[in-house]
């Protein structure tokens, strides 16, 4: 049974995971900063899901010409047209896939089928063996409820972590773990306005996943540091951290990389159509993972905890916590 | 010492045996889908050789539940529509204007002249000659009020009815309103679902969305426009009269004459006169209401030309059935009790309150009751559905081999017990999805392999728990006690806030947002249910068949 075992991380660590917590620190609000600045100035590039619009995923055997593509639509007074070809390992060098985008043509209603027929003409014209895999249209009025809806899902889940963990732990706790989670979330509507990636409704469902990964991350964490804290009483809180940071290393290590490698596994082979959504979602593990350890800790540190856990919640927090005979 | 009560034992691989059990059609999802339709089809039209033998592709015995395909996976329209509720106000206040008139005409000498004015829509203006008649011009058109019919009950007048110097406004109050919202949506509603189950396609979802919205999804429809031409298409109602009552498709009908089945009745067919009495385009109204022996029934309205029609036979053919038929089928056939002249009958019958309310819809539901506007539509073809199947499963089935190398290799035998649980966990989670009747959709799919990856979770903080503890406890019995005991804490913390997310996502959601909360929900049940029980039990009965001295996590 002496089996020579995987390891990701060495037996027994004690790195001290806050000498440079500054810097990190510092790191995490630059970019954070950068991310807000990318998203105030170059925006996201919302799919129709959220202004608007109409998509047509087109195939056909021919290389797709873009330019032929945007000539042939140019006639029929769209508005914006955003024309771009679609590229996956698994499409043979028959099946040439486009997404043509066109925007919203009145203010609530969806495209009518009167203009998708004449776009389709249109594309018939330059491609004859064009096919259209599939024809989506959000009508504004939709769109404009739907971004609601999403912005508020995000911040209630946010919301509802913060009550339960400042339930569960204590309001340092619940901080450290919440900014952790700004800042995840805000990095990665960064990178989706750096890179001008498609931000759909499925985005949303990868950012409250993300915010789900990167909590699990941080309560173990906590949860090691709330046992640690009421085992080692006098002990230095950065230590205490940085011990439960370390014992729990390795758990944080191979449950990232599981994840991962399920998640790179999607990335390759899953298709395109979900692409964008694995993406975030990988994007999401590898920097929940970071900020679990270095901005949740590094608040909780920043922010101090309450040492005296010997008796774990029997009064705390009543009115009768205190009492005096 | 590590010990799990033998009933414990026998409830956690039961659940597992069960779970798997009914996850299994799902790998022959071909067969068990064409005997379920030949079952649905035989319960429709009746057997046949052919049917049978579909039917008998899956043992009738074995579950048959499957989890529901999406529309991105399967390919198909979906329509979201918004009712356009203000024309229903507009139509009533229209009609009201007739009423109001005749009712104001007899006071013709305290009221003066009666004078309709220009006004928004959903509001009549009247203007009277005498101002000092206007107390009672309100009083008698006050009079024309009904209290607001709602399921509800929530009291109060149907209209509203103002005065300003000499100017009468009358306009629906907003209980009556918030009743006619009710009435709009369920009637589009039903007429929605009669036209598609014509179509007779698998599975539509014909769902309403807040007050005034309804989401229609069709699999395997070519395009949301054939959709909406379904939709589009009236329902034909026409009142015929009755030759004879049989119980026989085949029966000979004569010349000008049909044959056509009973709605509700099993076996029981009508032959009726071709030509109609009236049609559905002559009835303005059908109402749920009670006979005069409290019974349910329902009331019906037509306009001038059909009341006439309608009263002249019914004068000449008392005690006769007729057939009340909507799209070829008699809905019922009751026998005429009287002379009807007022063009308003009432239809009593073997009802209960549900049914009276159901018949009154199905009678107003001859055409859509009022536009719809389409705020989204999306068509999928059913290539893109396939290969987003097919790159989900090839992606699942790489995603799962490599997380199972990975745990094989990190933990060894250990490993092997997560990676027996990741397996019962997977197969759980597609019973489950089935029993409920969940639909699986392409982040649903994402969902199960992010779920793959996290379920190991668990089990991870488990076993470095162990090792841990292995070093300090006395003997790997008690290492393996501690490691669960202490591990329960982070487990239940982590899973429990995913858990909330994936709450919010299924509130907040919509469509394929919503299939990624449910398998992501239930992916959290039953990992932590293997994680925590399967892998104990597996533990613990490798530990008692062979005491080691050691542990190697």
């Amino acid at each position: 049974m002496a089996m020579k075992r995987l390891r990701l991380v060495p037996r027994d660590t004690s790195w001290d995971f806050f000498s440079r917590s500054k810097l990190w620190l510092g790191i995490s609000a630059f970019m954070m900063v950068l991310a807000l600045v990318s998203f105030g100035v170059r925006g996201l590039n919302y799919g129709i899901d959220f202004r608007g619009g109409t998509t047509i995923r087109t195939e056909s055997a021919e290389p797709v010409v873009v330019g032929d593509y945007r000539d042939a639509l140019q006639g029929l007074e769209l508005g914006d047209v955003l024309i771009s070809e679609v590229y996956d390992p698994s499409f043979g060098p028959d099946k040439n896939v486009a997404m043509v985008r066109i925007q919203a043509q009145n203010e609530t209603e969806s495209v009518s089928s009167d203009t998708i027929a004449q776009v389709e003409a249109a594309l018939q014209e330059v491609a004859p063996d064009i096919q259209f895999l599939s024809v989506e249209s959000v009508g504004p009025k939709v769109s404009g409820e739907l971004i609601w809806t999403a912005a508020i899902a995000v911040l209630l889940a946010i919301g509802a972590v913060l009550v339960y963990i400042w339930l569960r732990f204590e309001w340092q706790f619940a901080v450290g773990a919440v900014l952790a989670l700004v800042h995840d979330v805000v990095l990665t509507l960064g990178i989706f306005s750096e890179l001008q990636l498609k931000f759909d409704l499925a985005i949303i469902a990868a950012l409250l996943t993300i915010v789900g990964y990167s909590l699990n991350d941080t309560v173990v964490v906590f949860d090691r540091v709330r046992e640690n804290l009421r085992k080692f009483k006098k002990m230095e809180l950065k230590e205490v951290l940085n011990l439960s940071i370390n014992e729990t290393l390795s758990r944080t290590m191979m449950t990232s990389v599981t994840t991962l490698i399920a998640l790179i596994a999607l990335i390759v082979l899953g298709g395109d159509v979900i692409r964008g959504f694995v993406f975030a979602m990988t994007w999401g593990v590898i920097v929940g993972t970071y900020s679990s350890i270095f901005v949740a800790s590094a608040i909780l540190l920043r922010l101090g905890v309450k040492r005296d856990w010997s008796k774990p919640d029997a009064n705390a927090g009543t009115q009768f916590a205190d009492i005096d005979a | 010492m590590v010990h799990i009560d033998l009933w414990k034992r026998i409830l956690i691989w039961g659940l597992c045996v069960i779970g798997l059990f009914l996850a299994m059609p799902n790998l022959f999802y071909d067969r068990v889908e064409t005997h379920n339709d030949a079952v649905q089809t035989i319960e429709k039209q009746g057997s046949s050789p052919e049917l049978e033998a579909l039917e008998g592709a899956w043992p009738s015995w074995l579950p048959s539940d499957l989890v529901n395909l999406g529309l991105d996976l399967r390919g198909g329209a979906h329509l979201l529509a918004e009712v356009r509720m203000e024309e229903v106000y507009e139509a009533r206040i229209t009609g009201l204007w007739p009423q109001v008139r005749d009712a104001l005409r007899p006071l013709r000498d305290t009221v003066g002249s009666i004078r309709r004015q220009n006004s928004p829509k959903d509001q009549l203006k009247i203007r009277i000659g005498n101002p000092e008649g206007m107390e009672q011009a309100l009083q008698t058109v006050r009079g024309l009020a009904t209290p607001v019919a709602s399921l509800s009950g929530g009291g109060g007048q149907d209209i509203e009815v103002s005065a300003q110097g000499d100017v009468m406004t009358i306009q629906l109050s907003d209980a009556e309103k918030a009743a006619s919202d009710e009435r709009t949506v369920q009637q589009a509603l039903e007429i929605i679902r009669r036209r598609i189950d014509e179509v007779g396609t698998r599975e539509p979802t014909i769902q309403r969305q807040g007050t005034d919205r309804i989401l229609i999804q069709v699999p395997g429809l070519g395009s949301a426009q054939e959709l909406k031409d379904i939709i589009g298409t009236t329902a034909q109602l026409t009142f015929q009269p009755v030759v004879s009552r049989g119980s026989s498709a085949d029966a000979q009908p004569g010349i000008g004459e049909e044959v056509l089945p009973a709605m509700d009745e099993e076996g029981v067919y009508y032959t009726l006169t071709e030509a109609p009495v009236v049609t559905g385009e002559d009835l303005v109204d059908a109402q749920p209401s009670f006979d005069q022996n409290g019974r349910p029934a329902v009331n019906f309205r037509f306009d001038g030309a059909g009341a006439r029609k309608f009263g002249d036979y019914t004068a000449e053919n008392i005690g006769n059935p007729f057939a009340i038929v909507l799209d070829d089928e008699v809905i019922s056939a009751p026998v005429i009790q009287s002379h009807i002249p007022g063009g308003s009958g009432i239809i009593t019958g073997n009802f209960s309150v549900e049914e009276s309310t159901n018949l009154a819809v199905l009678l107003r539901a001859g055409a859509l009751p009022a536009g719809l506007d389409f705020l989204e539509e999306r068509t999928i073809g059913p290539e893109l559905g396939a290969d987003s199947i097919k790159a989900g499963q090839i992606a699942c089935i790489v995603a799962f081999v490599a997380v199972l190398v990975f745990m094989l290799a990190s933990y060894g035998l250990f490993g092997l017990f997560a990676n027996i649980a990741l397996l019962i966990n997977v197969g759980l989670i597609f019973g489950l999805l089935s029993t409920i009747g969940a639909t699986l959709t392409l982040p649903g799919i994402a969902g199960i392999v992010l779920t793959i990856g996290m379920a190991v979770d668990a089990n991870v903080l488990i076993f470095e728990r162990i090792r841990e503890e292995a070093k300090t406890a006395r003997g790997p019995a008690r290492a393996i006690e501690l490691g669960y005991e202490k591990a329960i804490s982070a487990i239940a913390d982590a899973n429990i806030t995913t858990f909330l997310t994936a709450v919010i996502l299924f509130v907040m959601g919509s469509g394929p947002v919503r299939g990624f909360a449910i398998t992501l929900g239930l992916g959290i049940i039953t990992s932590v249910f293997t994680a925590i029980y399967v892998t104990r039990l597996l533990i613990v009965m490798w530990f008692e068949r062979r005491r080691p001295k050691t542990l190697e996590v």
